[in-house]
C-alpha cells in the first residue's frame, strides 16, 4: 500500500472509535505533557542560571593583573615573563587588551575604601567604579529603585540595600528578609551624600580644591619633589538608585556597597587605597581589568592572548563546566519521570491497538480476502499507533507548554509578593518541541509493534468466520 | 478450437487435502480431491453443510493450505507461494463473494470498491473512475456514498460483485452468494454472475447448496460429501461453448442427480 493510503485509512479507522482512541491519545498527551512540562522548567532555570552566572561576570570575564606585582598571585607564576619584564597594566595596555577578537570592553577595577558622610554622619564603606555598559548586562541594576547613572560621568551615586539601611539606621531583622527595598528608596533618592577622597596629583604644583562637586577642597599632604602629590578633596553625590542584589558579587571578599559611574571615578584621581601603588614611582597604571568577553566560550582564548601579552589572567570558566554538568544531569532525572507517564501512556496504546485487532477481527479477514498482504495490515495498524503518537505528542506538548507557563505564573505571583523581581523559569526551545513529538511518535510505534505483527499473523478463514 | 492444454486450464487440484485438528479428532475437510477446471466455466460445488465446499474454495482462493496435494491456479502452484505472493493472487487473479457479503461497514460503497485498489497500489486518480465503473456496471450508480448497512442485501451483494472484479481477476469464487437473498435478488445476482462469466469469460467457481440454482446456470455441478469428490456432472447451462468444454468425466449429461441433503449453512 502507498504511504498516502495507509495514513489516510489509519486515521479513518482511528475516528471510526473516536471515543475510545480519544482516550488513548489523551493518555499519550497527557505522558507527553509531563515530559514536556519537566523539561522545560529544567531547560528554563538552566537558562536562568546561566543568565545570572553571565551577568555575574562569572563565566564572561577575565581579570588582567600586572604581573609586576606577582607577589599577590604566586599560582599563576609558571608562565611568561618574570615579573621584572613584564609591561605594565595602563591605558594602552587596556585599549589592546580590548583588541582582542571575543573582548566586549575592558575597564579597571577601581574601589577604595573611604568615607561618606550622609546626614552629618560619616560611613567607611568601600566604593567601586561601575562601567556605564552594567545598566544592561549586570542583573542587579535590572532591578534597581530608582534608576541607573544618567551619563557616564554623572556625579551620582547607587547604594547597596545594606548601606542604604545602615545609612537610615535600619538594622535589619536577623532572619527575615523583610525590608522594602522601595519603602528605603523613597527615604533616600534624590538625596545627596558627600564622599571624601584624596585625589593624586601627578603635578607638584597643581593646585587643589578643582573638585567637580564645588565642595571645599583641603590640601593634604603635598609632598614636594615626589612624582605626584596627594590631595583630599570632597564630592557631592545624588542617590539615584538602589539595588537589592550585589553587583560586586563575584569581586569576592572586599564587597563594596556604594557604586559610581566608573568615569567619574576614573577623572577624580582617586588614590588607590593600596599600599604598594602610593609607593611606585612610575605613571599610574591599574591594578587590575575587568574583561568583559562577548561568549563564555572564548574565555580561554582570551586569557591565553592576556597571558602571552604579559599579564596575569584569570577566569572562572571551569565553574561554568560544572554547571553545565549539573543542569544535564538535572535534565535528565527530569527527563526520566516525564517520561514515565509517557510509558504508562504506551501500555495504552498497545491495549487500545489489541482490542481493535479483536473488534476488527473480520475486516481484518475481508482484507486479506481481497488481497491485502501481511505487510499492509500491519502497516495499517502501525500507521495507526503512529497517528496516535502524533496526535497525542501535538496535544502533549500544547498542554505541557501550557502548564510550565502555569507554574511560571505561579512562580511569579509567589515572587512578587515576596518583592523579588519577575523571571522565566520556564523555556520551550524548538528541539523540545519537535523532540518531544518525534519520542511520542516513537514510543507508540514501538507499542504498536507488537499488535501489528499479530494483526498482520491473523488466520483468514478463521478471521472471516468470526461474528 | 478446444484445446486441453495446460494454457486453457484454470484450476487443476491433485490429491488434494486439508485436515485439521480439533481437540482429539483429525477433521478431514477436503479429503484427496482432484478436479480439472478449464478457463471459462461456470463450476458449481455443491453439498451438504461440513461437505469440504467452503474448505476447498479456500484453499483455491489462497486463502488456506492444503495439508497436501496441490492447488494449481493458472500455472501457479498456491502451496510453493510465499504469504506475500499468496496475497499477490488473492489480489490480482481471483475475486471473492461471501454469502454475507463481507463490505466493511465503515466505509461507502465506493471506498469499498476501491479497496482492492489501494492494496494494488493504483494511483488514487484512477481509483475514483475504475470504481464508479464497477459499481455501474452492477446497476449501483446511485449508491455510492451509502454505507452498507443503509442498503438491502441485493444491493450490498452487487456492490461486493463489483469489488470483487475491480483488479480483472481471472477466477470468480463465490461462496454462497444467494444464501443470505430471496429468491428473486438471488436470480438477479446469478444473472449478473453469469452475464461476466460469459461476457468476460471469467472462469467462475461457486459454492451452493441450491441445487435448482446449480443446475440453471452452472455448467458443471461438483458434488461433495465428506471431503470427497462424489459426482461431477454436467449442469443444465452447459449448451454454448462454454459447457461444450467440460471435462470428459463428465459422462452422462441426462442422468439424474442427487438433491442435497438437508440444509446448508
Amino acid at each position: 500500500m502507498k504511504f498516502y493510503d495507509v495514513t489516510d485509512l489509519a486515521f479513518r479507522n482511528l475516528r471510526e472509535s473516536f471515543f475510545r482512541n480519544s482516550l488513548t491519545t489523551i493518555g499519550i498527551s497527557v505522558g507527553v505533557a509531563s515530559l514536556v512540562a519537566m523539561l522545560s522548567l529544567g531547560i528554563g532555570l538552566q537558562q536562568l542560571a546561566s543568565r545570572r552566572l553571565e551577568k555575574s561576570g562569572l563565566f564572561d570575564t577575565v581579570v588582567a593583573t600586572s604581573r609586576r606585582d606577582l607577589c599577590n598571585f604566586r599560582e599563576q607564576r609558571e608562565e611568561g615573563p618574570p615579573p621584572a619584564e613584564s609591561p605594565a597594566l595602563d591605558e594602552p595596555a587596556r585599549r589592546k587588551i580590548e583588541q582582542i577578537p571575543g573582548v566586549v570592553e575592558a575597564y579597571p577595577d577601581i574601589r577604595f575604601v573611604t568615607d561618606v558622610r550622609f546626614d552629618g554622619k560619616p560611613h567607611l564603606t568601600m566604593v567601586a567604579g561601575v562601567p556605564f555598559s552594567a545598566k544592561n548586562n549586570n542583573d542587579a541594576f535590572e532591578g534597581v529603585q530608582g534608576s541607573f547613572f544618567s551619563s557616564e560621568g554623572a556625579p551620582e551615586v547607587i547604594l547597596q540595600k545594606s548601606f542604604a539601611e545602615e545609612l537610615l539606621g535600619i538594622t535589619p531583622k536577623q532572619g527575615a528578609d523583610n525590608t522594602n527595598v522601595a519603602d528605603l528608596a523613597k527615604a533616600l533618592l534624590g538625596k545627596e551624600l558627600t564622599m571624601r577622597y584624596a585625589e593624586r596629583t601627578t603635578t607638584p604644583s597643581s593646585p587643589p580644591g578643582q573638585s567637580a562637586g564645588g565642595s571645599a577642597g583641603q590640601s593634604a599632604g603635598e609632598s614636594p619633589g615626589a612624582a605626584y602629590s596627594v590631595v583630599s578633596h570632597e564630592q557631592t553625590l545624588k542617590i539615584v538608585g538602589l539595588t537589592d542584589l550585589d553587583p560586586d558579587s563575584m569581586r569576592g571578599a572586599a564587597r563594596a556597597r556604594v557604586f559610581l559611574p566608573l568615569a567619574l571615578v576614573q577623572n577624580l584621581h582617586i588614590m588607590p587605597s593600596s599600599l604598594r601603588d602610593t609607593s611606585a614611582s612610575e605613571a599610574p597604571g591599574y591594578t587590575s581589568l575587568s574583561v568583559r568577553v562577548a561568549n563564555p566560550n572564548q574565555v580561554p582564548a582570551v586569557e591565553d592572548a592576556i597571558k602571552k601579552m604579559g599579564f596575569g589572567a584569570f577566569s572562572l570558566v571551569d565553574a561554568s563546566r560544572s554547571m553545565r554538568q549539573f543542569f544535564a544531569v538535572l535534565d535528565g532525572f527530569l527527563a526520566i519521570f516525564g517520561s514515565l507517564a509517557l510509558a504508562v501512556a504506551s501500555i495504552g496504546i498497545v491495549n487500545t491497538l489489541v482490542m481493535a485487532i479483536l473488534e476488527r477481527r473480520r475486516e481484518i479477514g475481508i482484507m486479506k480476502a481481497i488481497g491485502a498482504s501481511d505487510a499492509d495490515v500491519r502497516g495499517l495498524f502501525f500507521a495507526e499507533a503512529g497517528a496516535m503518537g502524533l496526535v497525542g505528542g501535538a496535544a502533549g506538548v500544547t498542554l505541557g507548554w501550557a502548564i510550565g507557563r502555569l507554574i511560571n505564573f505561579g512562580t511569579n505571583i509567589y515572587l512578587e509578593r515576596q518583592h523579588f523581581p519577575p523571571v522565566q523559569i520556564w523555556s520551550v526551545p524548538p528541539w523540545l518541541v519537535l523532540g518531544a513529538i518525534a519520542f511520542s511518535i516513537a514510543v507508540s510505534l514501538l507499542s504498536g509493534l507488537y499488535p501489528a505483527a499479530r494483526a498482520a499473523r491473523l488466520d483468514p478463514v478463521q478471521a472471516l468466520r468470526y461474528e | 478450437m478446444e484445446i486441453s492444454g495446460p494454457s486453457s486450464l484454470a484450476v487443476r487440484t491433485e490429491n488434494v487435502c486439508r485436515h485439521y485438528q480439533m481437540g482429539e479428532a483429525l477433521v478431514r475437510a477436503v479429503d484427496g480431491i482432484s478436479i480439472d477446471i478449464r478457463a471459462g466455466e461456470f463450476v458449481a460445488l455443491l453439498g451438504a453443510s461440513g461437505s469440504g465446499k467452503s474448505s476447498l474454495l479456500n484453499l483455491v482462493a489462497g486463502l488456506d493450505r492444503p495439508t497436501s496435494g496441490t492447488v494449481i491456479v493458472h500455472g501457479n502452484n498456491l502451496a510453493a507461494l510465499s504469504r506475500e505472493q499468496l496475497a499477490k493472487y488473492r489480489l490480482h487473479t481471483v475475486g471473492m463473494v461471501f454469502q454475507s457479503f463481507n463490505l466493511i461497514p465503515s466505509m461507502s460503497l465506493l471506498e469499498n470498491v476501491e479497496l482492492p485498489m489501494r492494496f494494488a497500489e493504483i494511483d488514487r486518480r484512477e481509483r475514483s473512475g475504475l470504481a464508479r465503473e464497477s459499481l455501474e456496471r452492477v446497476g449501483l450508480s446511485g449508491r455510492l456514498s451509502h454505507r452498507p448497512m443503509e442498503l438491502s442485501g441485493g444491493e450490498q451483494q452487487r456492490a461486493s460483485l463489483a469489488r470483487a472484479l475491480i483488479n480483472r481477476p481471472k477466477l470468480l469464487l463465490a461462496d454462497e452468494p444467494t444464501g443470505n437473498l430471496d429468491s428473486r435478488t438471488g436470480t438477479e445476482i446469478m444473472d449478473l454472475i453469469r452475464s461476466f462469466n460469459r461476457s468476460l469469460s471469467m472462469t467462475v467457481l461457486m459454492v451452493t447448496h441450491e441445487q435448482v440454482l446449480a443446475e440453471k446456470y452452472a455448467g458443471r455441478m461438483l458434488h461433495l460429501a465428506d471431503g470427497k469428490l462424489i459426482e461431477d456432472v454436467p449442469g443444465r447451462a452447459h449448451n454454448g461453448d462454454v459447457s461444450s468444454r467440460a471435462s470428459e468425466s463428465m459422462a452422462s449429461e441426462s442422468m439424474q442427480l442427487p438433491s442435497p441433503r438437508g440444509e446448508a449453512s
